[in-house]
């Protein structure tokens, strides 16, 4: 079940537009947001508060690859694979990362704190390679460095 | 008129056109996935490339999209360019990247648009050799079968399922190289006109489920031109058969009725032909008890039945082409012969011919509906009655917003950019129905209220057209607001259609619907389209038949020894009591497909053949004489009823049909007995008509096992039956080409194997067929005569406590008596229920499931109440055809309680 929170914040969104359905990928952020991905049963919820059939909703929801359908970590790690990431040595961040996780690319590590995905482009090609963990951007990476973020993500309170 | 060059040659073309449409209608193979002719252009499957350029000088050129260019006066393109050519196989390599190249396995082999184009494009030989991605499929019901690993993402299917037909469980899901067309989760696909999804489908993902169940290819189906027998719009169908048993149906186009498309009662309803209700041997009924007999022994029985002496009626029916109830008629005499349809029903089909035969209105053909750009519906589920008229309508209310998006200038096949102007915008579409129809969600207002509210409803529209039509009294100012609405939108349109019916049960509202076309119509004509329950409603309508409650009548007053009841279940038109007090004084002869209950009680049962055992003629709701024809001979001693009942004529030693022996025949009688049918035998292709001295075949010149499909039986190859009543052969032999458009047995051209060879046999591609669509219209407006308006407007609906005025709801998957036996069908079909508002539910303090008890015709019927929010307050609906409550005329009133 969608949250009192959720649902009002979902109706203040539909209310800018016309219709309602234009606010479908707010509402979908909106979710995300609170439980980190997108369930069948809230997808359902979602579809009657902004009057679409599921179908609709779920063909936004499955076209864009950061809105979740499946059930991520608490931190998702995306890793920009794209030509200058490569360039500068995406390829050694990507097996460090791996083993350190002890994930494959769009896994979740077993104590459910981390998910590991590719990413396209994260826009910052002149400090490659960079990942993003959540909503932080981290750019110049070695091996070293990714193991601090990982570190300040496991201990969020001993930092 | 535009010239453009093709590879230097020039070609007069139609402006408004795009270069495919045209390159296809003067006869230029160029191969498309994404076009369709009823959907437009989007350019999303880059298939259909061509060379185009500048000018005569322009040696260079560029590659287009055939499908996104206008045909515009002196454009050059060039097909057979080396670089388009190339292009194209490219293409099709991509989009076959990652395809199982399954063709010996999918339902689709030989009759695959992919597999033509491909063939088409020349390539040959896959460069693609990494792992494919593979899906996994879903459950969509009983109807469609689902196989995602062929697609090939040309996107069809959402555009015709959403788009076009209004569906919502059908999207587009993920991205990239792993686009997934389906639901969201399994279940069945719940638009009523999914089946054409097999039509649509360019490949092999969505195939007819119910073919599947005893799968044969394209070439092994004997298949013959016949006409939908489920409903009264008589869509043209292709109806085929293999080993005895009918396998599937397609669509047969025609521009004017059904155009690309048939409901999904109409594809998979077939399933009663092969069903195990079938009757195939005589039967007679002694000391209670019924046993088989041959032919000759029934014919003997029934011989003194109908004897010289022997006062002899016939009941006709709905269902049974006009030829077989022109023969009975023959037999019994003009008034001997009773239509056979329920007697409200009889009522309405007679006072709706009227209309239509009278001044001021005209019967629109559906493609005719598909172009208003407004209209009015009263008192008509459209979509469970009538359901293509429904997919028409809801192209209908596109009409205005697309006209106006035309004003920017973006040509009409531009599917995706007008879509983008027209957003969900709809035209005027106004309805006006006892209880909430799955048309509603395209209206620009619904109105609920019982039969004589919208009656009411429909007289003050035509008022507020018309002053001189007489005034409704005592309606509310919510219901003023809307008549001045529904005035206005149809006042303001070029095109306004007027849609009613028989569903409701009510003269009042088809009196209503004929007041406004008159209104609306001032000098001219309007369009008025009514629909009746059965397919041949309107035929048997024209035949001037006495009616049925006489018949029953005679019977009880003890003037009658003999009833032949021909291919009806009299069950299912009056009550129960009347049809066993006939059964138990006078001696009935039924001819019927199959075992109803009727044929349980009858001395004596004929098994006649349905409509893909015989041929014949349909009069669909438009007025439009269409002629079925026999697709293959049945098993056992099944025949056409006019032949039964030619035998036993001569059996009894009578003379009434003698002469008649023969659909020709009895059509050409028919033609010079009854005025309404002149000039119709002359319009069809009768036995005796050949194509270059030869007969149409009913099998392709592929169809295998020829020799061998009967060598369990006998090894000697068996003489293929004759076909003495019609022009076609139930061979592979005959004409080999396009044969005239009332005979096309199969869609099919050379390089073309799958449906999309239709562009062939149009005269223009989206156009008329080639020689003309298939058809006579026997009703055509009166040129003139003044409109008289009726002033017989009921009282608005007043409740009275305790009771409630029963109405009759229809269900596309279950009402309709023959379609509802066929196994796809029947599990789509709902159960008995009582439906009220909730408001009622709780003064009779019943919960949604509890039965409630309502007392019809002197019977108790208990059923489960269904709560329906739509329901007008006072009234009750009840499913037609479905569970016990059958031959009850509706609307009725009864009381009701919680049980
Ligand atoms: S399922 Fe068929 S119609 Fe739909 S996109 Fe794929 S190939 Fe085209
Ligand atoms: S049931 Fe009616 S609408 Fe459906 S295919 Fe048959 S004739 Fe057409
Ligand atoms: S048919 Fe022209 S791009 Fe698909």
């Amino acid at each position: 079940m969608l949250t009192q929170d959720e649902r009002n914040r979902i109706r203040a969104e539909a209310a800018h537009y016309d219709h309602p359905q234009a606010a479908c990928v707010e509402a979908l952020k909106i979710v995300q947001e609170h439980h980190r991905w997108v369930s069948d049963e809230h997808l359902k919820e979602i579809a009657a508060l902004l009057d679409m059939s599921p179908e609709a909703l779920d063909s936004v929801a499955t076209f864009y690859n950061l809105i979740f359908r499946k059930p991520v970590g608490e931190n998702v790690i995306l890793l920009c694979d794209s030509v200058s990431c490569w360039i500068m040595g995406y390829e050694g961040i990507r097996a460090h990362l791996k083993e350190h996780l002890g994930v494959e690319l769009g896994e979740t590590t077993s104590d459910g704190k981390f998910t590991l995905l590719p990413m396209a482009c994260l826009g910052t090609c002149d400090r490659g390679p960079a990942m993003m963990v959540g909503n932080e951007l981290y750019r110049n990476l070695d091996n070293d460095k990714v193991d601090e973020i990982l570190a300040r993500y496991r201990h969020p309170s001993g930092a | 008129m535009a010239t453009i060059y093709v590879d230097d040659r020039p070609y007069e073309v139609d402006p408004a056109k795009n270069l495919l449409e045209e390159c296809l209608s003067k006869g230029l193979d160029l191969p498309y996935f994404c076009w369709h002719p009823a959907l437009g252009s989007v350019g999303a499957c880059r298939q259909c490339a061509v060379k185009q350029y500048r000018d005569e000088n322009d040696q260079r050129g560029r590659i287009v999209m055939a499908c996104m260019t206008p045909a515009m006066d002196g454009a050059r393109i060039s097909i057979r360019d080396k670089d388009a050519v190339q292009f194209r196989a490219g293409i099709i390599e991509l989009l076959m990247s990652n395809h199982p190249h399954d063709c010996p396995v999918c339902d689709e082999g030989g009759e695959c648009h992919l597999q033509d184009m491909t063939v088409m494009t020349g390539h040959n030989y896959r460069g693609y050799r990494f792992g494919k991605r593979t899906f996994t499929n879903q459950q969509l019901g009983p109807f469609i079968n689902h196989e995602m690993n062929r697609c090939i993402t040309c996107y069809r299917c959402v555009r015709y399922y959403r788009d076009y037909a209004g569906g919502k469980d059908l999207d587009a899901f993920a991205s990239h190289n792993h686009v997934y067309f389906g639901r969201h989760e399994d279940g069945a696909l719940e638009n009523e006109f999914s089946g054409n999804l097999v039509e649509i489908c360019p490949t092999g993902v969505f195939t007819d489920k119910t073919l599947k169940q005893h799968y044969t290819r394209k070439w092994d189906l004997q298949t013959a031109p016949s006409v939908c027998a489920h409903c009264s719009l008589g869509c043209n169908t292709i109806a085929g058969e293999r080993y005895g048993q009918l396998r599937r149906i397609l669509n047969r186009y025609n521009a004017q009725v059904n155009g690309y498309f048939l409901c999904d009662r109409g594809r998979f309803g077939y399933g009663f032909v092969n069903g195990d209700r079938r009757l195939r041997q005589p039967r007679l009924l002694q000391d209670g008890e019924s046993r088989p007999v041959s032919g000759a022994e029934a014919l003997k029985r029934t011989a003194l039945l109908l004897g010289r002496q022997s006062r002899v009626i016939g009941i006709g029916s709905p269902r049974a082409s006009v030829e077989a109830n022109f023969a009975l008629r023959t037999l019994v005499g003009s008034r001997n012969f009773f239509s056979g349809m329920a007697p409200g029903e009889e009522h309405l089909v007679a006072r709706m011919l009227h209309v239509l035969r009278g001044a001021g209105v005209r019967t629109p053909s559906l493609c005719e509906v598909e172009s208003a750009d407004a209209v009015l519906v009263l008192g008509e589920d459209v979509t469970q009655t009538a359901p293509l008229l429904a997919l028409a309508i809801r192209q209908a209310v596109k009409q205005a917003p697309r006209r106006q998006a035309m004003q920017l200038r973006i040509p009409r096949w531009d599917d995706a950019a007008l879509n983008e102007v027209m957003q969900q915008q709809k035209g005027p579409l106004y309805i006006a129905t006892p209880a909430g129809t799955r048309l509603d969600e395209a209206a620009t207002q619904c109105f609920r209220g019982a039969p004589d509210d919208v009656a009411r409803l429909g007289f003050a529209v035509a008022r507020a057209l018309d002053a001189t039509a007489p005034p409704v009294r005592g309606l509310s100012r919510e219901e003023r607001a809307a008549v001045q609405a529904i005035a206005g939108a149809l006042r303001k349109a070029e095109r306004p259609v007027v849609v009613s019916g028989s569903g409701c049960g009510s003269e009042a509202v088809v009196d209503a619907a004929a007041q406004v076309a008159r209104a609306l119509g001032g000098a001219g004509t309007a369009n008025l389209c009514f629909t009746a329950a059965e397919c041949n409603s309107f035929g048997l309508g024209l035949l001037n038949a006495m009616g049925t409650a006489e018949a029953f009548q005679r019977v009880a007053d003890g003037l009658v020894d003999t009833v032949v009841v021909l291919e009806n279940d009299l069950y299912r038109r009056v009550g129960r009591a009347s049809v066993e007090a006939m059964l138990a004084s006078a001696h009935v002869v039924a001819i019927d497909h199959s075992a109803t209950d009727t044929v349980a009680g009858a001395e004596v049962a004929f098994p006649s053949g349905t409509f893909a055992e015989t041929e014949g003629t349909m009069v669909n709701n438009e007025g439009r004489a269409q002629r079925f024809y026999q697709v293959f001979v049945p098993q056992g001693e099944v025949k056409p009823a006019w032949s039964w009942l030619g035998e036993l004529a001569q059996a009894a030693g009578r003379t009434e049909l003698t002469g008649l022996r023969s659909p020709d025949d009895l059509l050409a009688a028919l033609g010079r007995a009854v005025a309404a049918f002149e000039g119709l035998p002359e319009r069809v292709a009768g036995a005796s008509f050949r194509v270059n001295g030869e007969k149409v075949p009913r099998l392709s010149p592929r169809a295998s096992g020829r020799t061998a499909v009967s060598a369990n039986v006998n090894v000697h190859e068996p003489k293929p039956p004759e076909d003495p009543d019609s022009p076609l052969a139930f061979t592979m032999e005959g004409y080999p080409q396009q044969p005239p458009s009332p005979l096309i047995t199969r869609f099919w051209a050379p390089g073309w194997n799958s449906v999309q060879s239709l562009n062939k046999f149009q005269a223009e591609v989206g156009g008329a067929l080639a020689g003309g669509d298939p058809g006579m219209r026997l009703i055509e407006p009166v040129a003139n005569g003044a409109a008289a308006y009726t002033d017989e407007i009921p009282p608005a609906f007043r409740r009275r406590a305790g009771e409630f005025l029963v109405v009759p709801l229809h269900h596309i998957f279950g009402s309709d008596e023959q379609s509802a036996v066929a196994p796809a069908v029947a599990q789509r079909s709902p159960g008995p229920y009582a439906a009220l508002s909730p408001e009622d539910a709780q003064t009779l303090g019943v919960q949604d499931g509890e039965f409630v008890e309502i007392e019809l015709d002197g019977g108790m019927f208990q059923l489960p109440a269904l709560l329906m929010s739509s329901m007008t307050v006072g009234v009750l609906g009840v499913p037609v055809g479905i569970g016990s409550l059958r031959g009850v005329d509706l609307p009725a009133r009864s009381r009701c309680r919680r049980v």
